[in-house]
């Protein structure tokens, strides 16, 4: 066999080789190629939204024309996770600010994430778990909080008060959107 | 100081081989590709000794498209199909990949049809060849295997529904059926267990025999040597050998370069489609398998009672061991096709056996006004279900929040009062529990609604020092509360 071999393989040594090289050559650009599908199907998560909150409805613009106080209102929010989604429940306020203007706040307080009442009797929110306060508008007056209530953006569209719910960095001055 | 001129040589030795000398030098990858490439061919490279090495490519194929296929699934009744659905319907390429592999099982049957035709016909059998034979005959039931177990796996109607039929074919085997079919259902209906088992089987199992039967496949095969062509001794080549590579190797890779077209071309063009979610209830449907299976079906549609032990246990078996024993019945050396008339002769009537039987089922099944409808309609619900968006599956955590609201309304009064009081902050949405608080579900089971409000008014003292405030609520609220806290589970 291996006489069979050599004397066979000898004359043309150059040509196999060459021929080796080119096939090498082929079959690393093929594979290469063929590679590409499977690179694309990994990083998928990693290059498209795989995770994704929706806007949410909190309700018609109408019915906050004549706010004097903030409004809590449950609204549904869908978390897309791959190819799940959970569709959550959360406690939002719906107030104004000192110009008149529509606000949309997030119940979670900015210093450690309880969830923050309105208490009508003193005109402010106040944080059960550490006593902070905030302005009917959502700012800061006093307790541990470094912050004051974090708006959430909102949209109208066809006269239904849209807002995106995010969560926020707790324990710090700035609003910084996590997840 | 001779050691280290020792070293200095060596060295030198090692920097003038180069990174191919310093690696060979390591692994004796040189012998070992020599090995490889110059296995001696008798009478030369020839187009009809392809198939093997394009079983090998489609089954590397196989495993790198399933392994990446598993990125995205999940074997369970539950999320099988919504994750089938998501890779063929959302992820880059999913589609693409998913075809692939679907495609490459049938590819696989028409090679390993077209490998072993090319060894009966050749007699490539005769000489020693007995366990090289046998490993394939073993192969050859483990790829029908792998087509059968993968074929549950997306769990669309189709996929429900032929493995339904397939494993109650399995039944109809005498004595053993039975528990047959209850072993590989887990269970006697179809369900979650019976992906978990189709899945282990498919992923683990017959892969783990398919590469050890791969390997003695090879290891025998080249202990015996190439057979050669038909004039050839199947004990001795006598003919003027050709070593395996350039001519061989290009021949081989030419069947390569086409699967490789092929099939890209096909899935590109034709993606595999993917059906509704399996429906159990649904009592129209009417499943087909996958073409390889169809004769083996429409055998099967001839034998009931009492006759079924001949048609299902009696036949099968003895071609099977036929089949088996082949290369110790057939003892002669003669390997050319015509001179060896029976074993020619008895390969066109198992071959046209197959395919009539095959041809027939499809002929039934478009000649029966019935069924043709059916079939038609489960066609157009499979373009319809294809051509819908991907859906993602509603988490199992947001349901039960949406039922509690549902249920009761004094539960769904405390869920607001709940969420109001900032309970969530610490128990968590849906009382599930986080770091800061422990979870609330099932707590019906372990008080009664008196003893979680007295709990709540006054918590004990392990409560108060975990950070749980003392609830002070009017008492149609704490009633309220009490409610959902008890319809938590």
């Amino acid at each position: 066999m291996q006489e069979n071999a050599s004397t066979s393989s000898l004359p043309s040594e150059n040509r196999r080789s060459f021929l080796g090289t080119l096939l090498s050559l082929g079959s690393f650009f093929i594979g290469a190629l063929l590679a590409v599908p499977l690179i694309r199907f990994a990083l998928f998560p990693l290059l498209r939204r795989t995770t994704e909150l929706k806007e949410s409805p909190v309700g018609a613009l109408g019915d906050f024309s004549s706010l004097n106080e903030p409004v809590a209102r449950t609204i549904q929010i869908e978390q897309v996770d791959g190819w799940r989604k959970a569709v959550s429940e959360k406690a939002v306020y719906v107030t104004k600010d000192t110009r008149g203007q529509l606000l949309v706040l997030s119940s979670i307080c900015p210093h450690l994430g309880c969830t923050v009442p309105w208490v009508s009797g003193k005109n402010e929110f106040v944080c059960p778990c550490h006593g902070a306060t905030f302005s009917p508008d959502g700012k800061r007056v006093s307790g541990p909080s470094l912050r004051g209530m974090d708006t959430l953006e909102t949209k109208v569209q066809e006269g239904q008060l849209l807002v995106r719910f995010q969560y926020f960095r707790q324990l710090v001055a700035d609003k910084e959107v996590i997840g | 100081m001779a050691s280290s001129d020792h070293s200095e040589t060596d060295i030198r030795q090692e920097i003038e081989a180069g990174v191919r000398g310093w690696l060979n030098r390591r692994t004796g990858l040189d012998a070992l590709l020599r090995a490889a490439l110059d296995e001696p061919v008798p009478g030369g490279a020839r187009l009809a000794y392809i198939f093997g090495s394009g079983l090998l490519f489609i089954f590397l194929s196989q495993i790198i498209t399933g392994v990446f296929l598993a990125l995205y699934y999940v074997p369970s009744a539950d999320h099988a199909h919504t994750t089938v659905a998501y890779i063929t319907k959302s992820v880059t390429a999913g589609s693409f990949l998913r075809s692939l592999h679907a495609y490459g099982a049938s590819a696989m049957v028409v090679v390993l049809l077209l490998h072993l035709s090319q060894t009966y016909i050749y007699g490539a059998y005769k000489g020693r060849r007995e366990l090289l034979w046998l490993s394939g005959c073993v192969l050859f039931v483990l790829v029908l295997a792998m087509a059968f177990t993968g074929y549950l796996l997306p769990w669309d109607q189709r996929a429900y529904f032929a493995t339904a039929v397939g494993t109650n074919a399995a039944s109809e085997i005498p004595w053993i059926g039975e528990s047959l079919k209850r072993m590989m259902r887990g269970g006697t209906e179809m369900g979650t267990l019976t992906i978990s088992r189709f899945f282990v089987a498919h992923v683990f199992l017959i892969p783990a025999f398919i590469f050890a039967l791969i390997a003695s496949h090879i290891f025998l095969f080249r202990k015996a040597g190439a057979a050669g062509p038909v004039t050839e001794n199947p004990y001795k080549p006598e003919q003027k050998s050709e070593p395996f590579y350039p001519r061989q190797v290009l021949m081989d890779l030419s069947l390569t370069a086409l699967l490789i077209v092929g099939l890209g071309l096909l899935c590109f063009m034709v993606p595999a489609s993917l059906g509704p979610a399996a429906n159990p209830a649904d009592t129209q449907y009417i499943p087909r398998p996958e073409w390889y299976y169809l004769p083996i079906f429409q055998w099967l549609k001839y034998w009931h009672g009492a006759a079924s032990v001949v048609g299902i246990l009696i036949i099968p078996t003895v071609l099977v061991l036929a089949i088996i024993a082949l290369p110790f019945l057939d003892r002669s050396i003669e390997r050319r096709p015509w001179k060896r008339p029976a074993a020619i002769a008895t390969y066109a009537f198992v071959l046209f056996m197959l395919l009539g039987l095959g041809l027939r089922s499809q002929y039934l099944d478009k000649h029966d006004s019935g069924v043709a409808q059916q079939l038609a309609k489960q066609k157009t619900e499979e373009e319809e279900y294809m051509r819908k968006p991907f859906e993602p599956e509603l988490s199992s955590a947001s349901l039960v929040a949406a039922n509690v609201a549902l249920a009761d309304p004094l539960a769904a009064k405390g869920k607001t009062i709940f969420e109001a009081q900032s309970c969530n902050a610490c128990h968590g949405d849906g009382g599930v529990g986080t770091a800061a608080g422990p979870a609330l579900v099932g707590i019906a089971a372990k008080f009664p609604p008196d003893r979680v409000a007295e709990l709540l008014k006054r918590p004990t003292t392990k409560m108060t020092a975990g950070g749980m405030p003392a609830v002070n609520l009017p008492p149609d609220d704490l009633k309220a509360l009490v409610a959902y806290l008890e319809s938590l589970k």
